[in-house]
């Protein structure tokens, strides 16, 4: 496991005077933590979640306020984890699970491939499911090849889990409401490159549906499609390509699964042009799906070809100047939208 | 044999006719399944329990209705033991409409939720974890209930065994592991791919957790197991390990014939099938022979009747495929 303290200890430095300003790592706290007060059968459980607040800090607070009848600390047994709250789902609970790292899902596929998606069906319908897996996903903090992986594509391979990311602290608060509410199986990715950015907090009873996109920012010229830490990366992009006077709509999808492409299809309806930025490898990742889906809808809708914008499909390596090199940058997505304008 | 005496005056003659009758009705089930395929009316595979009904019918006459319970793919025993009916479950393996998962699951999958049965699964130890929430569950909503995971002596090299096990222990959960020990993982003799001689029972004191062996095929023997481990996980005395010792009187699966057993073992073992140290108990209890000979009549009744109602039954309806993804019902992705 890796030693994430540096990380942690920055969220400090995070907090703000401003107080409907937070940080994403406290809208997952917050998030919670409004969950926790309003139904008293949201339970949470993971590894160094409880008095230690999570290596992330992102459970910070949460054992002070509900203890260790509401907040369980576990073993570093993730199969144990997923199975475990997976029995008490089924039998009148709303687990909250944390595996730490993504990566680590690979230590309790079973439960996410076999399992946990699958008994609803095998049983004719017989049992709920109503379970949220928490996680740190996704790379640019120098974490190496086994704690930085964007896995979100591995979890798109299994029918019968939705699939929520956000990019935002409101939407962090306003989705794992909707997760933990949900009856559904559902893998909420919390990003590591998120954790200390900010944005306005969540009013009282916020709930951002499941299968959502949304419009994050309107253009006309091309279509920038998104997903949690690659937002802010396609906002970015936008910004270089205005200043070409080129425009960019930029839609962060929120979600997987349920995967909102009408919100994409009526984008691309507006702009003729897309570009998918996703963080996990071009191999097998989410924007496959997203252009198959364009390629059978909406073929008529385009006037370019469509581009991936994804990882390189190489083992994420240590250092910063190679990491740079192979995940996707606002600059490969610049180059992108201007390569289908120029078409 | 110790146990028979042991046991006499802790059963009455009635409840343990009952019992009888309950294994009698899983046996002529399982030998109705492997016929059924044999005249290619179910499909895939199947793993039959017939010679490991006390374990199910024993542990089940221990619990209480709204216990939950949690099996194997080698399940059939439990579902039924737990109030599935033959029928419903025959259908389940013939790929009827009317079959306990409407299809959906088969054989390996049995569940009867309703019941708190709460599943068969199909990758070896998956489960274990699993029962250990439920009983979580039960704990944070002081409910009173327990669970029990059954496994077979193969699932003790696998993880979620271990990782089971030390998580119960350490948070006192009210969660029975009953380990169906019938002495081969599939093929391979259990002996020879474990280190120590009682694969589950051996390895409960290191996660200190209290674990007996015990005869398996003696469904009195289980039944007093079980109460004793239920009550001392209701009281919060924390999860138990039972280690019962049976044998099967089939292959593993469909395919195997199971020629790697020596025939003096399959014979010792024979002549200890739960149905016959049953019937003895039965005997020693003073039950006549006419009330025994009518329970093995109403068993086989039970079965014909179910064999014809599965046979008469409809096909899954087609919708059917694309339902029960999600929790409305349905199976959209996107939109």
């Amino acid at each position: 496991m890796a030693d994430v303290t540096d990380v942690a200890a920055d969220v400090t430095a995070d907090v703000t005077d401003v107080t409907d300003v937070i940080t994403y790592r406290e809208a997952v706290a917050e998030g919670l933590t409004r969950e926790l007060r309003r139904d008293p059968s949201v339970v949470c459980l993971g590894e160094d979640i409880g008095a230690a607040g999570g290596v992330f800090k992102t459970t910070s607070g949460l054992f002070a306020e509900f203890g260790r009848e509401r907040v369980w600390d576990t073993p570093i047994s993730e199969q144990a984890i997923l199975g475990v709250a997976m029995g008490a789902a089924m039998t009148g609970m709303r687990p909250v699970a944390e595996i730490m790292f993504s990566d680590f899902f690979a230590c309790c596929w079973d439960y996410l491939a076999n399992e946990i998606p699958k008994m609803r069906y095998m049983t004719g319908g017989q049992v709920t499911i109503p379970l949220v897996v928490r996680t740190a996903n996704g790379g640019g903090l120098g974490f190496g090849a086994q704690h930085s992986q964007a896995v979100e594509n591995w979890t798109l391979t299994i029918p019968g889990l939705k699939i929520a990311a956000p990019s935002n602290p409101a939407d962090v608060i306003g989705m794992l409401a909707a997760a933990i509410r949900s009856d559904d199986p559902v893998v909420f990715f919390e990003h590591k490159g998120l954790f200390a950015s900010k944005g306005p907090t969540a009013p009282d009873g916020h709930v951002v549906e499941l299968g959502e996109a949304t419009v994050v920012r309107a253009g006309t010229d091309v279509s920038l499609v998104a997903l949690a830490a690659t937002v802010p990366m396609a906002l970015a992009a936008a910004d270089q390509l205005a200043a070409d006077g080129v425009s960019a709509e930029v839609i962060d999808l929120r979600c997987l699964v349920p995967l909102d492409m009408r919100c994409v299809l009526e984008s691309v309806g507006r702009t003729s042009r897309l570009v998918i930025v996703e963080e996990n490898p071009y191999q097998g990742g989410w924007g496959g799906t997203v252009a198959s889906i364009v390629a059978d809808d909406g073929f008529e809708l385009l006037d370019a070809p469509i581009r991936r914008v994804a990882a390189a499909c190489v083992p994420l390596p240590f250092a910063d100047a190679l990491e740079q090199l192979v995940i996707p940058t606002t600059e490969a997505v610049t180059a992108a939208a201007r390569s289908l304008v120029a078409y | 044999m110790t146990a028979v005496d042991a046991a006499a005056g802790v059963i009455g003659a009635d409840e343990l006719l009952s019992l009888y009758e309950q294994m009698a009705v899983i046996r002529r089930t399982e030998k109705a399944a492997h016929d059924l395929f044999l005249a290619g009316l179910v499909k895939g595979t199947t793993h039959l329990a017939a010679g490991h009904e006390a374990v199910a019918v024993g542990a089940s006459a221990a619990l209480q209705p709204d216990d939950y319970v949690f099996a194997t793919y080698r399940g059939h025993h439990h579902a039924m033991a737990r109030g599935a009916t033959p029928a419903e479950c025959l259908a389940e393996l013939m790929s009827k409409g009317t079959g306990l998962c409407k299809a959906k699951g088969g054989s390996m999958h049995l569940t009867k939720a309703s019941a708190g049965m709460l599943g068969s699964y199909a990758i070896v130890g998956a489960h274990l974890p699993m029962a250990a929430g439920a009983a979580w569950s039960a704990r944070l909503r002081g409910s009173g209930q327990v669970a029990v995971a059954f496994f077979g002596d193969g699932a003790t090299n696998i993880g979620a065994f271990h990782e089971a096990l030390n998580l119960a222990a350490v948070w006192a959960l009210p969660v029975l592991f009953i380990c169906e020990n019938n002495l081969y993982m599939e093929y391979t003799p259990i002996s020879e791919v474990t280190a120590v001689p009682n694969p589950a029972a051996g390895r409960a004191p290191s996660y200190g957790i209290p674990a007996e062996v015990i005869d398996g095929n003696d469904v009195v023997v289980v039944k007093n197991a079980v109460t004793a481990a239920a009550e001392r996980a209701r009281s919060g005395g924390g999860p138990t390990v039972i280690e019962a010792l049976t044998y099967r009187h089939f292959g593993h699966s469909r395919t195997d014939p199971a020629t790697y057993r020596p025939a003096a073992e399959v014979e010792e073992w024979l002549r200890r099938d739960p149905l016959e140290l049953a019937r003895a108990r039965l005997q020693a209890l003073g039950m006549p022979a006419g009330s025994i000979a009518m329970a093995d009549e109403r068993a086989g009744q039970t079965v014909a009747d179910a064999v014809a109602a599965a046979k008469a039954a409809p096909g899954p309806d087609p919708g059917e495929a694309l339902t029960d993804v999600w929790a409305d019902g349905g199976s959209a992705w996107r939109t």
